[in-house]
């Protein structure tokens, strides 16, 4: 069984369903984050496994003891908040030992272990600052810094980065990640943010209308997504005119073209995707599928140079590396692309 | 802003700014601090307006001291309780799990009943609780209970603090509701998650946070039952002798013998306040550092 | 658990506040013998005395309404513009009748303008009316100035000042026409708050010697059995009544707010 074991979790909300027969295991000092858009009950299930929310049904198992009827203050879960939640009337040393002061440790002991975090979180001088003199980048450390000081058995980050500006929210995010590497804590992360999640996570779980979509990681979910939604929710992609010849064999027709794909296509109705950087501008050595197109929009980003192609009535998004020497297509120009067979995504519906 | 100002105002020798206050500060000169300093300054005069200390030793009579002190234990008790009371209501509707369309009517009756005081909230309560009143005859005729025979008197220390409830409650309740708002719910959250109790939670972070409110709420509910003068006049007419009731004896008709000693009851009265004003602020001083 | 905790708090709440009322109700209605009846209010509202003295305070009420708004409002409204560095002490100022004693301040009155001194507003009656009404602005002030700074607060004040400025306007013209207007229900709100404030009151005028409701009540207290719990009931109806269009423009405003 895993070390985090959540079974069949329901959650209901008078006639609202919430959460609906999630199941999820989670190895010690996993990383996994709940992705998906607001109100896709993501944070309902985080709050199931601390406590704050009573299941309608299912289990949740930690370390193999059934904790789903523990109330939240015998759980040992550590539990970071989006607007960081320090309480403002105790200092950033008092803050983080606030949880090993309700367990009743000792003076001498309770100091060494707020150093230490302190230390962890790179904020070692600021003990006897109060909340309001930090800024949210420090305050959110601390929260961390609080959240692990009694050295909880998982720990829970509720979008712990949505309130911080862009810059910090990157730093923090990289320090998240290695601290938890560093303590090999087993970690739920809830976010919206598809990058964060990619950037964190061992594994993703995208989840809508409050199920799980798929389960994977990162490399998985964003190459191989299973349902229509993942595909769309995570990345940017196209969809392309398809018409299915031969599903078993995995023979379709794209744009006109005959395509052959060297696996069979899932039966009932299905569209074929790919994602912008896997397609080219011209023909390239390995990039069997070739399709004409007319070029209608171009923007330049720097680095990257986003296409915009009309193929067969469809709009096509596709980027290219900016290359010095070759400037990019003009609108209106007519170019070919082309793309590995490889790379089609093949969703239902 | 500053500098637009500071450029429409020719100079900086002449703060003609200030005027826009004025009016104001003039006003409250008037009517405000001079008469109260009035006071003061005749406390500490005799007849002929030279300079003495006797009144204030005036004060020091035996049945003085005992409406100061009746008063001050009168105001403390319905302060107490009414902050306590209030604030237990206050929180049923903010923390209680109750139906949320309770605290429109409960915050609305609170405004009302916080300013029924004066006169008529006497009459309710001789017209309850006075030896013919609904709640003393029905105890008397459905259980046989007669409450004045066990000693019961509105007009009593217990009486006047149960009447001067009836508008300390609602006053602690409408001040102290939009700081138990304040409370975000992440901070019991945080504080559960990392093992605290209820208990623990309201001890170590909700009632620190709301200390400042709690004493302000207690100074501000002292005064008003200290300054209280209609309610109890029209319970008692003078029979118990607080403070106020003593004080407006003395200004009708110089029960005291002596106007310079009216004087300084009246400055005991600002003392007390004062005194209850003062541990108010310097308390919140301490317990504020964590305030911006 | 901390539901039932809630209802208890809730219930005994209830029956503390409501048995006083009910009391009232009934004792106000026990006037003829054996059943219960209006005697008491028609004895009350026929009294020439209670109209006497009830129109009276109605009359006091509203000049203090009027010399409070005319008062709160520039001053709030400078503060807010041009000297936030006075807000403190103007603050201080306005929580001071919360605690100084209103008998205290009276007190003081009767010394300070008494007939011998440079204002002997106590001299005549119009003067004591006068000086009533300046005793009755200074009880209000607390509420008149926190009604009127937080409706200041929701608009932008420094905006539509030198929005009205560049169109010509003088400061009368900006008060009247343009900040008035914006936190009129906030002014509203303080007004009724005075007028039920100045209606029961009792010490000061009572010892300034005017003949208001405040020490009318008292008298009929002092003399009859059942009228008083008729005035009472009265007087908790105009407070209420207060209270309540209070709250129904506060939620008309609402409304106004939204609907921009």
């Amino acid at each position: 069984m895993a070390y985090l074991d959540l079974r069949n979790l329901e959650k209901s909300f008078g006639a609202n369903r919430v959460v609906r027969d999630f199941t999820l295991g989670v190895e010690q000092g996993e990383f996994v984050s709940l992705l998906g858009p607001s109100g896709c009950g993501k944070t309902t299930v985080l709050r199931m496994v601390a406590g704050f929310e009573q299941p309608s049904a299912g289990s949740i198992r930690i370390d193999g003891q059934d904790v789903t009827a523990l109330r939240p203050n015998q759980r040992n879960i550590g539990m970071v908040f989006q607007a960081y939640a320090l309480f403002p009337n105790l200092t950033v040393a008092q803050n983080v030992a606030f949880g090993l002061r309700v367990k009743g440790m000792s003076r001498r002991e309770m100091r060494a272990r707020v150093e230490e975090m302190l230390a962890l979180i790179g904020l070692p001088d600021l003990g006897g600052r109060y909340p309001f003199q930090l800024s949210g980048g420090q305050q959110q450390r601390v929260a961390l810094a609080r959240a692990l000081a009694p050295q909880p058995r998982v720990l829970l980050l509720d979008e712990p980065l949505s309130a911080l500006d862009a810059k910090i929210r990157v730093a923090l995010r990289e320090e998240i990640r290695a601290i938890q590497q560093r303590l090999g804590i087993t970690t739920i992360f809830v976010t919206h943010d598809q990058e964060e999640a990619m950037a964190l996570s061992d594994r993703i779980v995208v989840m809508s209308g409050g199920a799980a979509e798929q389960v994977g990681t990162p490399f998985e979910i964003y190459n191989r997504p299973a349902t229509r939604f993942v595909a769309e929710f995570v990345g940017t992609l196209n969809i392309l005119p398809t018409t299915v010849e031969d599903a078993a064999a995995g023979r379709v027709r794209l744009a006109g073209q005959a395509v052959a794909l060297d696996r069979p296509l899932p039966p009932g109705p299905v569209s074929l995707a790919i994602r912008p950087e896997a397609v080219r501008l011209g023909r390239a050595p390995g990039h069997d599928v070739v399709l004409p197109a007319r070029i209608a929009e171009v923007h330049f980003l720097g680095a990257v140079i986003r296409l915009r192609a009309d193929v067969d009535g469809t709009r096509v998004a596709l980027d290219s590396f900016n290359t010095s020497d070759m400037p990019p297509p003009k609108a209106g120009s007519a170019v070919e692309l082309s793309l590995r067979a490889a790379d089609l995504i093949a969703l239902p519906g | 802003m500053t500098q637009s100002a500071a450029a429409r105002r020719p100079g900086r020798r002449l703060p003609l700014h200030w005027l826009g206050v004025a009016p104001f500060v003039l006003f409250a000169l008037m009517f405000l601090i001079l008469p109260t300093l009035q006071i003061v300054v005749g406390a500490f005069q005799d007849g002929q307006g030279r300079f003495t200390l006797g009144n204030i030793a005036g004060l020091f009579s035996p049945s003085i001291m005992a409406s100061y002190w009746i008063s001050i234990r009168i105001s403390v008790a319905s302060a107490l309780l009414g902050c306590l009371f209030g604030f237990a209501i206050a929180a049923a509707v903010t923390l209680g799990d109750l139906p949320r369309w309770l605290r429109g009517p409960v915050l609305t009756f609170s405004g009302v009943a916080s300013n029924f005081a004066g006169v008529p909230l006497a009459f309710a309560f001789l017209a309850t609780l006075g030896r013919l009143g609904l709640v003393t005859m029905l105890l008397k005729n459905w259980f046989g209970i007669n409450i004045y025979a066990m000693g019961f008197n509105l007009l009593s220390f217990g009486g006047l603090t149960l009447v001067y409830l009836f508008f300390q409650i609602p006053l602690m309740i409408l001040i102290i509701t939009p700081a138990l708002d304040g409370l975000r719910r992440e901070w019991r959250e945080a504080a559960t998650s990392l093992g605290a109790t209820g208990w623990q939670y309201w001890r170590m972070v909700a009632l620190p946070i709301l200390f400042p409110s709690l004493l302000g709420t207690f100074a501000l509910l002292f005064a008003n039952a200290f300054g209280a003068v209609a309610t109890a006049i029209a319970l008692t007419g003078s029979s118990l002798s607080i403070v106020p009731i003593l004080l407006f004896a003395q200004i009708r008709g110089d029960v005291l013998g002596d106007p310079n000693l009216g004087y300084a009851l009246a400055f005991g009265m600002i003392v007390v306040t004062a005194v209850a004003n003062f541990a108010y602020v310097w308390l919140r001083a301490r317990s504020e550092r964590w305030l911006r | 658990m901390k539901r039932l905790w809630a209802w208890i708090a809730l219930a005994l709440g209830l029956v503390y506040f409501f048995l006083p009322l009910i009391g009232t109700l009934e004792f106000s209605l026990r006037k003829r013998r054996g059943e219960y009846s209006l005697d008491a209010y028609v004895a009350v509202l026929e009294d020439p005395k209670f109209q006497e003295t009830f129109s009276y305070s109605v009359i006091m009420a509203l000049f203090t309404i009027a010399f409070g708004v005319l008062l709160v409002v520039p001053t709030a409204y400078w503060v807010r513009l041009r000297l936030p560095r006075a807000r403190p002490v103007v603050e201080f100022l306005t929580l001071l009748p919360l605690v100084i004693p209103p008998i205290v301040v009276v007190f003081g009155y009767i010394r300070l303008y008494n007939t011998s001194s440079i204002l002997p507003l106590t001299g005549s009656a119009m003067g004591t009316n006068v000086l009533l009404m300046l005793g009755y602005a200074t009880l209000s002030l607390p509420y008149m100035y926190r009604a009127v700074d937080t409706g200041l607060r929701t608009i932008d004040v420094a905006t539509l000042t030198e929005a009205a400025q560049s169109l010509g306007a003088g400061w009368v013209t900006i008060l009247a026409r343009v900040i008035l207007p914006n936190v009129l229900v906030a002014v509203l709100s303080g007004a009724f708050l005075t007028f039920a404030i100045v209606i029961g009151e009792f010490v000061m005028a009572a010892l300034l010697n005017r003949p208001a409701f405040g020490p009318y009540m008292q008298l009929i207290g002092a003399n009859k059995a059942y009228e008083p719990a008729a005035l009472a009931v009265i007087a908790f109806a105009i407070t209420w009544a207060c209270m309540g269009l209070i709250q129904l423009l506060t939620r008309f405003q609402r409304h106004v707010r939204v609907a921009r």
